[in-house]
């Protein structure tokens, strides 16, 4: 992706900023700018909570270009609670931890380095919820 | 040389929120020694932990920075006036790291962003300058965060314990805090005991010459300028935190100073984390805060090598209670433990050449 796309997306990246439907209350994410529900124009940023669960997920062995260094690593279609899938790594988990239904929470991550002299993009990823003591 | 004057903001000052980070990775200093010394000598610690792939002093720093603001609670995102991260391994050598975590914590823009460089002593540099910020007025909020990913030469006495580790403080208003500040003070020379030069991958240390004339001699004085200034003794307070580049520095300085293994204790993570450079005393001030009670009082010591230290007094307050389990208890990131050999470590660690 180039310099200026990278950029543009950096709300969506960061944040898990998609949309709200004024018109039938869809939430959207990726944020497209029109309504998957009901076709209206849907403009008005919302933030997720970044909670999810695994909807179902592939191990990658043999990864595209500019992804080998993080091989294997583990990609899964996220059910975020709010209700839309989402595509993304899973990190801070070995593969053989990973299943169906797992409850993932967002994390911001290094999705990729262009070399030792490019950008380094970060964006979300998914991990395992957390376990937590209470005192 | 004239009295020591404590430094004091003009409006009172606390922090609203605070959170940490450990990455999932330990090294076990074992693990070292089999590599470096054919497993003899003793270790400075029992393991350190290791950053992710995915992971860097940026990384780091958000995650600790949205831990303490969902310890802070509502706070208004556009009243952060400073997102101020202390290190010495920004993933840039020019392009701040405090420019990115501000942008997604939605901080941006109406902000200040800087990078803070004092080896160790990098967060609480900036964490001293945000009690400025908010104490004059000039901001609402305002973000200390100290987060590193510090890397030693191979089979060096440091790569038994270079860590990477995050803790971040919202500072705000006092009558909002869940400690707040009583006074600090900063104790600053010219002593040569660790630097890295430009485009070195690792840093150089002076050995021996990193103990007294470096760690304990500025550590001990600006706690004791600190407390004397103040009229406060040891007993006075319940926790103490100090530098922890290894168990024995921080458990003689302590004894020196006339703290007691007790007070020290919960604030003492090197041994599990080592050493996470930039946040070492400020991820143990979080581990204090984690149990701390309304009315305790906490000494907190940083050390920078070239050199200096801040030593800061705080009091908690009853809004300590409510906000502490709103975030995860730094317990809880150490108990995420996946311990991996030192091949392992140097693949996570990109020390083998790829072209
Ligand atoms: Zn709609």
């Amino acid at each position: 992706m180039t310099l200026a796309g990278t950029w543009r997306l950096r709300h969506q990246r960061y944040q898990l900023q998609g949309e709200v439907c004024e018109k039938c209350g869809s939430l959207i994410f990726p944020p497209r700018d029109v309504c998957p529900e009901c076709e209206a124009p849907a403009k008005t940023p919302y933030t997720f909570s970044g909670r999810g669960e695994v909807y179902s997920y592939t191990t990658v062995y043999h990864p595209p270009a500019g992804f080998e260094e993080d091989a294997p690593y583990t990609v899964a279609l996220v059910r975020l609670e709010e209700g839309p899938m989402v595509t993304a790594q899973l990190t801070d988990v070995d593969a053989e931890q990973v299943e169906i239904g797992m409850p993932v929470e967002m994390v911001t991550r290094r999705i990729s380095a262009e070399g030792e002299e490019g950008i380094i993009t970060y964006g979300y990823k998914f991990r395992p919820v957390l376990r937590r003591t209470r005192g | 040389m004239s009295e020591v004057e404590v430094l004091k903001p003009d409006r009172p000052v606390g922090i609203v929120g605070y959170g940490a980070y450990v990455p999932r990775y330990r090294l076990p200093a074992e693990e070292v020694a089999r590599v470096w010394s054919g497993g003899h000598g003793r270790t400075p610690i029992t393991e350190k932990s290791v950053p992710g792939l995915d992971e860097d002093t940026v990384t780091i720093a958000l995650e600790a920075a949205r831990n303490a603001l969902a310890r802070a609670g509502d706070v208004d995102r556009a009243q952060i006036r400073a997102v101020w991260v202390g290190s010495e391994s920004h993933p840039y050598a020019v392009k701040p790291t405090s420019t990115i975590v501000a942008e997604a914590i939605g901080a941006t823009p109406a902000t200040q962003a800087g990078d803070w460089e004092f080896a160790c002593k990098a967060g609480t540099e900036a964490f001293q300058a945000a009690v400025g910020f908010v104490g004059s007025g000039m901001a609402r909020y305002a973000f200390a965060i100290g987060a590193d990913t510090a890397q030693a030469r191979p089979g060096d006495a440091l790569d038994y314990t270079a860590a990477a580790g995050g803790a971040a403080y919202l500072l705000g208003p006092a009558d909002e805090s869940l400690a707040v500040i009583e006074a600090s003070y900063s104790y600053v020379t010219d002593t040569p005991d660790f630097w890295r030069r430009a485009h070195q991958h690792y840093p150089s240390h002076g050995g021996r010459f990193t103990g007294q004339p470096a760690y304990f001699h500025h550590i001990t004085n600006a706690a004791r300028g600190l407390m004397e200034a103040m009229g406060t003794r040891p007993e006075d307070y319940t926790y103490a935190v100090f530098h922890q580049p290894n168990l024995k520095f921080p458990r003689t300085v302590a004894r020196r100073l006339g703290f007691t293994p007790e007070q020290i204790a919960p604030g003492l993570l090197v041994d599990r984390i080592g050493n996470t450079y930039a946040a070492s005393s400020l991820i143990g001030l979080t581990a204090v805060l984690d149990q701390a009670r309304p009315g305790d009082r906490i000494l907190l010591v940083s050390f920078g090598s070239g050199a200096g230290s801040d030593a800061i007094s705080l009091r908690v307050t009853d809004a300590i209670d409510e906000r502490r389990d709103r975030a995860p208890r730094t317990e809880d990131y150490i108990a995420r433990r996946k311990p991996i050999d030192y091949a392992t470590y140097a693949r996570q660690r990109r020390l083998y050449v790829m072209k």
